[in-house]
C-alpha cells in the first residue's frame, strides 16, 4: 500500500493506483474530459490529452495529469490549489475557444460533459478569441460527424480501433487542426465503420451524434393513410426509465407501452417476440449444424450468432472468407419486419406499402440494418424506421408525456408476447442462454434440470462454457467488444482450437443494454450492470421463461410458417452475407 | 601500389555538396589524372570541416592548407599552383578580417583555434564511406576494448563516471539511462539512435552521421553490448539522403569486416542495426512519440512512466540516444572517464558542438568545452556581428529555447546556466541576433515553428500555441492592448505547467526569455505602435520631409503601389511642390527610399 496526501487529506491506496482514482476515494472528484473507462469491460482511454485533471505534486516542477500519474509513497497532491485551478480553467477555456459554443441548438445539450465541465468551473467569459477549426460535415445512416465541436479527446478512436478494432477512425491532422477522423478523407460510410455507433456514445460533446429520425416517424403518425406499428427491443425497456431520473435498472416495460399508444402507433408490439422467434430458428439452425457435423456431413462450426448488425458488417468486411460460419437466421428485428409485412399486413387488410414498421432499438447499427435491401420487398423496407431509446425519450417529451405517470399497460397481440428468454436478448450472454434453453430442450427432448446458465452470464468480455447435452458436449463462448470477436474469428480460421461449437456475439460493452442508441451511461459502468440486473430480473418474473413454449410463437408457425427452419421461414427469416472487404482494402490503400 | 604523399580533402557535406564540391571532386580527379598524379595524391570526400560560411572547402595534407570558397574553376590553380609547384594560392585561404592576413592553416583560424572536436574528431579528416579511415584514426577500437577487456557493467560505470549526458537538448545522464536499461531483463532489448534532428538552423548530426558514420556504428554496438541488447535501430529522417547513404554504407562495411553482426571480434556478442526513417515530424524527436513512429503508430507523445527503458519500442526495453551523445561514447571508452570529465564544468562535462547562424561572421559548425562564453563563441569563433552591427540577442535551444542577451555574454555555457537564464541547450541551434531583429517577431517566428509542428495530442499545447500566436500576431501588427500582453504571460505560463510532452512544456520559452529580456520592445509594439528593429511592417510608416522633397517625383515612379502623389505645398528654395505618401496604399516596401537622391524620405 501506499500513503499520500491529496489536498492534505492522508490517502492510503493499491500500488498502482493513479491520483486520480485515489483522490475519488477520498472523496475528492476531480473533473476530467478525454479521460473515459468502463470499468470491469477492458475499456479505458487514458491519452492523458486535455489536461482538465492537471494537479499539483509538490516537488515537482510541473502540473500532473491525476487521470495517468500514479499515487507515489509520500506524495502530497493539491486538487485545487490556485495554480491547479488557473491551469484548468485555461485549459477549459482553450477547449472553448475552438467549439462551436452552439449549446442551445445541439443535440448533446444537457448531455454535454464540455458543458457540465464549464459550469462547474464557473466560466462566465471566453477570454479567447481567433481561428476554429472547420471539418465538412459527414454523415452515414447511423452516425452524425460535425467534427466542430471535437475536443481531441480521441475516446471515439480508442472504442474504434482498440475496442471494436473496426480501425474507420484515428486521429489526423497535426497541431491546431488535429482531429479524428477516417483516414484520408474519406467518408465514414465508405471507410471500415460498422456503425456500431459506440463512438457517439463515448463522445463527450456533439461532434458525433446519432442520425435523428423522429420526424419521419411523427410524420408517419400523422398521415391518415397509413398504420404505424412499433416494435421494442429488449433493452430498451431496462433503460428507457433512465431519461425520466429513474434509477438505473429500473424496468419501464408497461409504462413505455402505455408511452406508444398515446404518441400515435397503431399497435405496440414487442421485439422479444420475434427474439423468441429467433431462437426457434437459430437453435434448430444450431441443432442441424451439430446433427450434420457427427454424421460426418459438411457443417460449418462453430456457429455464430448474427443479431447484432454491427457484428453482421464487421464479419463481412473484415472475414469474408468465414460468411459461412455466422447463423443465416435474421435479427429479431428483420424476422419483426419480415412478419409484420408479410403476415400481419395481410392479417389486417394493409398494403405492405401503407404499413409503416418502426422499430425502438438500443442500438444505432439498427438504423444502417433496416436499409439493407435484403430486408424487403420491391423497395419497400421491412422495418421502415429505427428510433434510438434516447430519441424514444426525446419523443415522449415532446409530445407532453411524463412516462413516470403512465400506467402500465400490455403489448398488442399476436406479436407481443414473450417469454424470459426474449427478454434476455439484450445482455450479453442472453441470446446464447436463451438458445440453450430451447436446443437442449429440441434436442434432448427432456425439460431442463435448470433453467438458468449462470456460466454465460456476467460482463467478463470473454466467456466459455461446455453443456451438456444429455450426453453431447455443446462448447460454447459468449463475447462483447469487436475486438474480442476478432480474435475467435482469427482463432476460428486457424482451425478453430478451442472447439467452440456456437459463439455469441454482441458489439456493444455488456450486449445491448450498453448499445449506442441508450442514454448516455458516461463511462458508469454501474448503469450497465445495473441494467444487466434487470433483464435478468424481469426474465425471472416471467411465467414462460422459454422460447418454444411462447404460444403466439407455437401459432405462428401452425399458422404461417410451419416449421422452424422451413421453406416459408428460409425466405423471410434467414439471409445470407456478401463480401464487403473492398472496403477495407479501399482504407488501406 | 600507390603512395600518396599528399591527400586533398574536399568537404562532402550537404551544405559544401549544394555548392558543387562533387564538381571539385571530379575536376581534381581529372586534372591530377592529366599531371599523372593519381598515384601521388589522395582525393577524399570528406564530412563538413564546419566553417560552414567559407565553403566550399579544399584541405591539402599535410600542410594543412585550408582553401575557402573554392570553386570547380579553382582547382587547376590548386593543383598546379600547390601541389605541382608548391606555392599555396592565396586568393583562396581565409582573409583574418582583424588584420587582413592570409591564413593558410586552420589551426591558426581564430574560428578553429577555441575549438575541441570530440564528436566531430573525424569530420573533414576521413572518408566517410571507407571504414578503414575510420579505422586508421582509431575506430572500433573502443568497441574492442569493451567486448575484450570490459564487463557491461565495466561499460555503464565508464560513461557514468564521464558525465556525458544526452545531447538531444534535455541533457539526460547517458551513463544512468544506460543502466535503467540494462537493468530491464527481457528477451529483446533494443537501441535505438535518434536521428530525427528538427530544430531549425541545427545541423550537427547531419554533419556527424555524413562525415563520421562509423563512430556511430561504433557506439551503438558499444551500447548494445553495456545494456545486452543486440538490435539496434536509427530514426533518421528521410530528409537527410546523404546521411542515410554514408550510414548504411558504414553499416554494410562494418558487417563485411565483422564489426556488425554475429559473434563479433570472436567475443560471442552479437549486435546488428537497421535504419528506420521518419517523415520530417519535429516532435518524432521526443523519444515516446519516436518510438510509436517506428512502430507504425501514429508520431505522437505517451505520459512517461513507463520510460523506454522499462517498455519501448514494440514494447521492449529500450535505450534511446541522440546522435551527438553516440559520438561521444567510443572517445570516452578510450580516452577514459576521468579525460573527458576533466573538460567542461561542474555538472557539463565535455563539448558540445553549436551550429552558429543568424547575423554573425562565422557562420558554421563549432564544437566547444562546456563553460565556453557566449562572447568566446560570438565574438572569437564567430568573428563578431556582421557589419560591425551591436549584438542584441541569441538563440538558443531553438524552439524550445530561449533569448540571451548582452548580459549572459560572460555566463558560462552549460546545460543548468541556460535554463537558469531561461533558455535551454537544446540540440545546439545558435542564432546571433543584431539591431536589425524584432524579439516580438522572433518569438512569433519560432511559435509558428511550435504550433507546425505539434502533434495536437494535448489542449495546451494543439490549442494553446495557436492562441499565443494569434496574439503574437495582434502585437506585431499593432493592434493589440495590454491586457494582451497580461493574457499572454498567463497563456505562457499555464502551457509551459500543464502540456504533455517537453515539446509543449517548452513552446512558451521564446515568449517568455524575450518578454523577459525585451519587456521595453512588447510595450512599444503595444502602446506606442513601434517596432524599432524595422522588422514588424504593419508598425512602420514611410515619411516624406516636405522640406527636403525637391518634388522630382522619381519616388512616385518607382512606387508599385501608386501610393506617392504631389501635395499643394512648396518647400522654401524649391520649385516643385513635394510628395507625400499615403499610407493606406503603401505596402511598405521600401521602393521609394532607394530612389529619392536627396534621403528625403524615412521610416518611422
Amino acid at each position: 500500500m501506499i500513503k499520500l496526501s491529496i489536498d492534505n487529506k492522508p490517502v492510503e491506496v493499491a500500488e498502482g493506483t493513479t491520483i486520480l482514482k485515489a483522490a475519488r476515494q477520498a472523496g475528492i472528484n476531480i473533473p476530467t474530459l478525454c479521460y473515459f473507462e468502463l470499468d470491469g469491460m477492458n475499456f479505458e482511454n487514458k491519452p492523458g490529452g486535455c489536461r482538465v485533471c492537471v494537479v499539483e505534486v509538490k516537488g515537482r516542477r510541473n502540473l500532473a495529469p491525476a487521470c495517468a500519474t500514479e499515487c507515489m509513497e509520500g506524495m502530497e497532491v493539491f486538487t485545487s490549489s490556485p495554480r491547479a485551478i488557473n491551469a484548468r480553467k485555461t485549459v477549459v477555456e482553450l477547449i472553448l475557444s475552438d467549439h462551436p459554443n452552439d449549446c442551445l441548438r445541439c443535440e448533446k445539450s444537457g448531455d454535454c460533459e464540455l458543458q457540465a465541465l464549464a459550469a462547474r468551473l464557473g466560466i462566465r467569459e471566453l477570454p479567447f478569441k481567433g481561428e476554429q477549426t472547420t471539418f465538412k460535415k459527414d454523415s452515414t445512416l447511423s452516425v452524425y460527424r460535425d467534427m466542430d465541436k471535437c475536443v481531441y479527446c480521441r475516446r471515439c478512436e480508442t472504442m474504434c480501433s482498440k475496442f471494436q478494432t473496426a480501425g474507420a477512425l484515428s486521429g489526423v491532422n497535426r497541431g491546431f487542426p488535429s482531429v479524428v477522423a477516417p483516414a484520408f478523407d474519406q467518408p465514414l460510410g465508405e471507410s471500415s465503420c460498422i456503425n456500431c455507433g459506440q463512438c457517439v456514445q463515448v463522445c463527450p460533446v456533439g461532434a458525433l451524434t446519432l442520425v435523428d429520425n423522429i420526424n419521419d416517424v411523427m410524420k408517419a403518425i400523422a398521415d391518415p393513410t397509413k398504420t404505424v406499428i412499433v416494435n421494442t427491443a429488449p433493452a430498451v425497456r431496462v433503460a428507457l426509465g433512465e431519461e425520466f431520473g429513474q434509477e438505473p435498472g429500473s424496468i419501464v416495460t408497461g409504462q413505455m407501452a402505455a408511452a406508444l399508444r398515446r404518441l400515435g402507433f397503431d399497435y405496440v408490439f414487442d421485439t422479444d417476440w420475434s427474439a423468441d422467434l429467433t431462437i426457434m430458428e437459430e437453435g434448430t439452425e444450431l441443432l442441424q449444424r451439430v446433427g450434420k457435423v457427427l454424421k460426418g456431413e459438411e457443417a460449418k462450426l462453430p456457429m455464430f450468432t448474427s443479431c447484432c448488425p454491427a457484428w453482421v458488417a464487421f464479419y463481412e468486411k473484415n472475414f469474408p472468407d468465414l460468411l459461412e460460419y455466422p447463423s443465416t437466421a435474421k435479427s429479431p428485428m428483420a424476422m419483426f419486419g419480415a412478419t409484420a409485412k408479410n403476415y400481419f399486413a395481410q392479417k389486417i387488410g394493409v398494403n405492405r406499402k401503407d404499413l409503416v414498421v418502426v422499430s425502438i432499438m438500443p442500438c444505432l447499427a439498427k438504423k444502417s440494418e433496416c436499409a439493407r435491401e435484403e430486408f424487403g420487398k420491391d423497395g419497400n423496407p421491412d422495418i421502415d424506421y429505427v428510433l434510438s431509446t434516447r430519441e424514444l425519450a426525446h419523443m415522449i417529451k415532446q409530445c407532453n408525456l411524463d412516462l413516470n405517470q403512465l400506467p402500465e399497460e400490455d403489448f398488442d397481440s399476436p406479436l407481443g408476447q414473450s417469454t424470459g428468454a426474449g427478454v434476455i436478448f439484450g445482455a450479453t450472454g442472453g441470446v446464447m442462454e436463451a438458445a440453450l434453453r430451447t436446443a437442449y430442450e429440441l434436442h434432448t427432448k427432456k425439460s431442463l434440470p435448470k433453467i438458468d446458465f449462470e456460466e454465460v452470464r456476467g460482463l467478463n468480455g470473454v466467456k466459455e462454457a461446455t453443456v451438456d447435452f444429455d450426453g453431447l458436449p455443446v462448447k460454447v463462448a459468449v463475447c462483447y467488444g469487436l475486438g474480442n470477436a476478432r480474435k475467435i474469428m482469427e482463432e476460428v480460421r486457424a482451425g478453430n482450437p478451442n472447439g467452440y461449437n456456437f459463439v455469441e456475439v454482441m458489439a456493444c460493452p455488456g450486449g445491448c443494454i450498453g448499445g449506442a442508441g441508450q442514454p448516455y451511461h458516461h463511462g458508469n459502468s454501474d448503469i450497465i450492470r445495473k441494467r444487466m440486473e434487470a433483464t435478468y430480473r424481469e426474465d425471472a418474473g416471467k411465467p414462460i421463461r422459454k422460447s418454444h413454449e411462447n404460444p403466439d410463437i407455437i401459432a405462428i408457425y401452425k399458422e404461417f410458417y410451419g416449421e422452424p427452419c422451413g421453406h416459408l421461414s428460409h425466405e423471410l427469416l434467414h439471409t445470407h452475407y456478401f463480401d464487403k472487404s473492398d472496403k477495407i482494402e479501399a482504407t488501406l490503400q | 601500389m600507390s603512395k600518396y604523399n599528399t591527400h586533398v580533402l574536399i568537404c562532402g557535406g550537404t551544405g559544401c555538396k549544394s555548392s558543387n564540391s562533387g564538381q571539385i571532386y571530379e575536376n581534381f580527379k581529372t586534372i591530377l589524372g592529366e599531371h599523372n598524379l593519381t598515384d601521388e595524391v589522395q582525393v577524399i570526400k570528406t564530412g563538413c570541416f564546419g566553417f560552414c560560411e567559407k565553403g566550399p572547402i579544399v584541405k591539402i595534407m599535410p600542410d594543412n592548407t585550408f582553401y575557402t570558397n573554392v570553386t570547380p574553376e579553382d582547382v587547376r590553380n590548386i593543383v598546379e599552383e600547390h601541389i605541382v609547384k608548391g606555392r599555396k594560392v592565396s586568393s583562396l585561404l581565409y582573409v583574418n578580417p582583424e588584420n587582413n592576413e592570409h591564413v593558410s592553416d586552420s589551426r591558426h583560424m581564430e574560428f578553429y583555434k577555441k575549438q575541441v572536436r570530440i564528436a566531430l574528431r573525424n569530420c573533414g579528416f576521413v572518408d566517410p564511406e571507407n571504414i578503414e579511415e575510420s579505422i586508421a584514426r582509431g575506430g572500433y577500437e573502443a568497441l574492442g576494448k569493451c567486448l575484450t577487456e570490459m564487463t557491461p557493467e565495466q561499460v555503464i560505470a565508464e560513461i557514468k563516471a564521464s558525465g556525458l549526458r544526452g545531447r538531444g537538448g534535455a541533457g539526460f545522464p547517458t551513463g544512468l539511462k544506460w543502466e535503467l536499461c540494462a537493468k530491464n531483463k527481457a528477451d529483446q532489448k533494443y537501441v535505438i539512435c535518434n536521428a530525427d534532428e528538427g530544430d531549425p538552423g541545427a545541423f550537427m548530426d547531419r554533419s556527424i552521421l555524413e562525415g563520421d558514420p562509423n563512430s556511430i556504428v561504433e557506439a551503438m554496438a558499444i551500447c548494445g553490448y553495456a545494456i545486452g541488447a543486440t538490435k539496434g535501430l536509427v530514426y533518421i529522417r528521410a530528409e537527410y539522403p546523404l546521411a542515410i547513404d554514408r550510414l548504411k554504407i558504414a553499416i554494410e562495411q562494418a558487417r563485411e569486416y565483422g564489426l556488425l553482426g554475429e559473434n563479433i571480434m570472436g567475443s560471442g556478442f552479437d549486435f546488428d542495426i537497421e535504419l528506420r526513417y521518419g517523415a520530417g515530424a519535429f516532435v518524432c524527436g521526443e523519444e515516446t512519440a519516436l518510438i510509436h513512429s517506428m512502430e507504425g503508430q501514429r508520431g505522437e507523445p505517451t505520459l512517461k512512466p513507463p520510460f523506454p527503458a522499462v517498455s519501448g519500442y514494440l514494447g521492449k526495453p529500450s535505450n534511446v540516444n541522440n546522435v551527438e551523445t553516440f559520438a561521444n561514447v567510443p572517445v570516452i571508452i578510450i580516452k577514459g572517464a576521468e579525460w573527458f570529465s576533466s573538460i567542461g564544468t561542474e555538472k557539463s562535462k565535455g563539448t558540445k558542438v553549436f551550429a552558429l547562424a543568424g547575423q554573425i561572421n562565422n557562420v558554421g559548425l563549432i564544437e566547444v568545452p562546456m563553460g565556453i562564453t557566449l562572447r568566446e563563441i560570438i565574438y572569437e569563433i564567430g568573428g563578431g556581428i556582421k557589419g560591425g552591427r551591436e549584438f542584441k540577442a541569441v538563440q538558443t535551444g531553438g524552439p524550445s529555447g530561449g533569448c540571451l542577451t548582452k548580459k549572459h555574454l560572460d555566463t558560462p555555457i552549460d546545460y543548468d546556466s541556460l535554463v537558469a537564464a531561461g533558455s535551454m541547450m537544446g540540440s545546439g541551434g545558435m542564432v546571433v541576433m543584431d539591431e536589425t531583429s524584432c524579439m516580438p517577431a522572433i518569438a512569433k517566428f519560432y511559435l509558428e515553428f511550435t504550433c507546425e509542428e505539434s502533434c495536437g495530442k494535448c489542449t495546451p499545447c494543439r490549442v494553446g500555441n495557436k492562441r499565443m500566436l494569434e496574439i503574437l500576431d495582434k502585437i506585431t501588427r499593432g493592434e493589440s492592448t495590454m491586457d494582451d500582453l497580461q493574457a499572454l504571460r498567463n497563456l505562457a505560463g499555464v502551457i509551459k505547467d500543464s502540456a504533455l510532452c517537453g515539446l509543449g512544456q517548452t513552446s512558451p520559452n521564446p515568449i517568455l526569455s524575450t518578454m523577459d529580456n525585451f519587456w521595453d520592445e512588447y510595450v512599444e509594439h503595444v502602446v506606442d505602435k513601434k517596432c524599432r528593429a524595422g522588422v514588424c511592417k504593419k508598425l512602420m510608416s514611410y515619411v516624406i520631409d516636405r522640406e527636403k522633397c525637391i518634388g522630382c517625383g522619381k519616388c512616385a515612379k518607382g512606387c508599385p503601389a501608386e501610393a506617392i502623389a504631389k501635395t499643394d505645398y512648396t518647400a522654401p528654395g524649391h520649385k516643385l511642390p513635394s510628395m507625400e505618401i499615403h499610407g493606406e496604399t503603401c505596402i511598405k516596401c521600401g521602393a521609394c527610399i532607394n530612389n529619392c537622391k536627396f534621403g528625403a524620405i524615412s521610416v518611422q
